[in-house]
């Protein structure tokens, strides 16, 4: 008997929108450093970490938050069993240019941690305390199949409980970012863990 | 939980592999130059990548891997597509079969090419890891789409770790499994930023350690679950896990690590004894080395006979996980150890049994770990 797995929660950030489980919840008119600092503001937190972070790592960084808060219970898992795999298309070239632009001056270390596309996931594991399974694939669209079948395994053979997966995505002003929770346990609100219902809700948010 | 799906699940096994690096073109001339005791490390003096000189693992300047044709590969395309070439060859694998896939692992792929034109559509498009998986797929004529692991520095273990997950899932039966990375004056940079380079050859685990060597390669393993090849080597198990900790530098305790070895012990259903030996990451850093050591010890791995292979290829980034995986397996064949060349004792005695001489050693089983930036750990066994 394979696991049953169920989309507890998703987020997205879009269009200068953040939707939780598909209700607008917050809009922001403004270039995208702007809706990142006035997305954080939003959720009246003090994580100096933030403000150090990459356009990539603040986007992946907010959309757990807001996807997490609410719905996610972190007393449910031990740190190990919440997993985090994600996907983009650009990898950290966001990053990767503005570092490259730095060193005509003096190469900064702080930028160049941030030309790896993993480090969104570093950061919300070190926020959240996550320390189970995770990966980033790099793919030309969202591939929800494959993401699927990964966190299926993953579930399926107990190495993790629960995990975030989806697509954080930023080029310059061009960003998108959904996100799912993926939990074994059935809520008023889930549906049932599928890559039609992923590729679904994130067209919808498109 | 799901035994009725482990009863089915196949073993995969290791059909062919390749490494391309300064060494040699082949698995066979690496392994022979490792035994002689030869490392690709040297002092380069490049002003294009360093204004300083540096100790590092490269390819002669100028040097093609494939022949010249109209398709303008980069050098980083050309490292896979020879390294692939060469692994394929004789394999029996039929990468136009709609049950093989191809896995490709970088770090930085080609970076090189924001060093010598301003950003634009066409250039962005030309960087992406999408592209040169597509045009490599291309070649060889793969009927699927690439999967593209793009996870610093665990790149290579996590990419055999995503095949050997889709192949035990029925997903393929067959994965070409590729890694490879080209330094230039973008990453050079970096990690000269981040005061993690060696002034000479690399030391890893040694007391005297001060940081890495980088260098360039690329490797490839075939991985399927085809029967004929029931003799050979098999991915064992592996698991990937975060510190939690900090983006730039690794777990303090080396807990997190230790995770992934205990779940790759876990899936290998093995207990720590049945390691024979282990292929560390190694990089020379004090920071990777001590939290490894941590980590060995926890997962009581102490005793097995390990060794960093970095000291004669340098941190290859994204192919490092696949050569130093393909030089243990080719260990496993041949009952001998290679040593860790820049090792004379060891910074975490008690912690590490590090090797200073080849050791013939009749061995079943090996681990292999790699960890990276973002706090990222990976664990795989092979075994007979």
């Amino acid at each position: 008997m394979l696991t049953e797995k169920y989309i507890t929660g998703f987020c997205s950030i879009d269009n200068g929108i953040v939707a939780k489980d598909g209700v607008a919840i917050f809009g922001h008119q403004g270039d995208l450093p702007g809706l990142l600092l006035a997305a954080y503001q939003h959720l009246q937190l003090s994580y100096p970490k933030f403000y150090k972070m990459d356009n990539l790592s603040k986007l992946g960084w907010l959309t757990t938050e807001f996807l997490l808060k609410n719905t996610f219970n972190p007393g449910d898992y031990r740190p190990e069993e919440t997993g985090v795999i994600l996907a983009n298309a650009n990898s950290s070239l966001d990053d990767d240019v503005k570092y490259w632009e730095s060193i005509k001056d003096v190469a900064s270390p702080s930028l160049f941690v941030y030309t790896l596309p993993n480090i969104v996931i570093g950061e919300i594991c070190i926020r959240n305390h996550f320390k189970g399974e995770q990966a980033l694939y790099i793919q030309p669209e969202f591939n929800a199949e494959f993401i699927t079948q990964q966190v299926s395994y993953l579930l399926n053979k107990n190495i993790i409980q629960a995990c975030i997966c989806g697509c954080i995505d930023v080029f310059e002003e061009d960003y998108k970012a959904v996100l799912f929770l993926v939990e074994k346990k059935k809520t008023d609100t889930s549906v049932v863990f599928s890559a039609e219902k992923m590729d679904e809700i994130f067209n919808k948010e498109a | 939980m799901s035994s009725i799906n482990e009863i089915n699940e196949p073993d995969v096994f290791v059909v062919a592999d390749n490494i391309l690096s300064p060494l040699g073109k082949t698995t066979a001339e690496n392994f022979a130059k490792l035994r002689e005791n030869i490392s690709g490390v040297k002092q380069h003096t490049d002003v294009a990548i360093s204004p300083l000189p540096f100790f590092a693992s490269l390819f002669d300047k100028g040097e093609e891997f494939v022949k010249a044709d109209e398709h303008n590969y980069t050098k980083f395309e050309q490292l896979l597509i020879a390294s692939i070439a060469d692994a394929l060859n004789g394999s029996g694998v039929d990468v136009r079969d709609k049950k093989t896939v191809l896995v490709i692992s970088s770090t930085k792929g080609n970076i090189n090419l924001l060093e010598n034109e301003a950003i634009n559509d066409e250039l962005k498009e030309r960087i992406s890891l999408s592209t040169s998986a597509k045009l490599v797929a291309e070649h060889f004529g793969f009927q699927n789409q690439p999967i593209v692991v793009s996870n610093a520095c665990i790149s290579g273990v996590l990419g055999v770790i995503t095949a050997a997950r889709l192949l035990r899932s029925n997903q393929y039966e067959s994965a070409v499994v590729a890694g490879a990375d080209v330094i230039s004056k973008f990453i050079m940079s970096g990690f000269e930023s981040f005061k993690a380079l060696s002034p000479g050859p690399c030391k890893p685990f040694d007391k005297e350690h001060d940081g890495l060597n980088l260098g360039e390669g690329a490797g490839t393993i075939i991985l399927s679950t085809n029967h004929k090849y029931a003799q050979n080597i098999k991915v064992k198990g592996g698991s990937v896990s975060n510190d939690a900790n900090h983006i730039s530098g690794p777990s303090r305790t080396g807990q997190e690590l230790a995770g992934a070895i205990k779940n790759a012990l876990q899936e290998a259903n093995f207990i720590a004894d049945d390691i024979d030996f282990i292929s560390a990451h190694g990089t020379a850093t004090v920071y990777n080395d001590e939290m490894e050591a941590n980590a060995i010890a926890i997962s009581e791995l102490q005793k097995v006979p390990l060794n960093s292979l970095k000291g004669f290829y340098g941190h290859t980034l994204g192919a490092a996980g696949l050569i130093e995986s393909i030089i243990s397996i080719r260990s496993l064949k041949q009952s001998l150890i290679i040593p860790t060349i820049g090792f004379t004792e060891a910074a975490d005695p008690g912690k590490v049994n590090v090797g200073t001489a080849p050791i013939r050693l009749k061995a079943n089983n090996f681990l292999k770990t790699a960890s990276g930036f973002g706090g990222c750990n990976a664990a795989v066994i092979f075994g007979k």
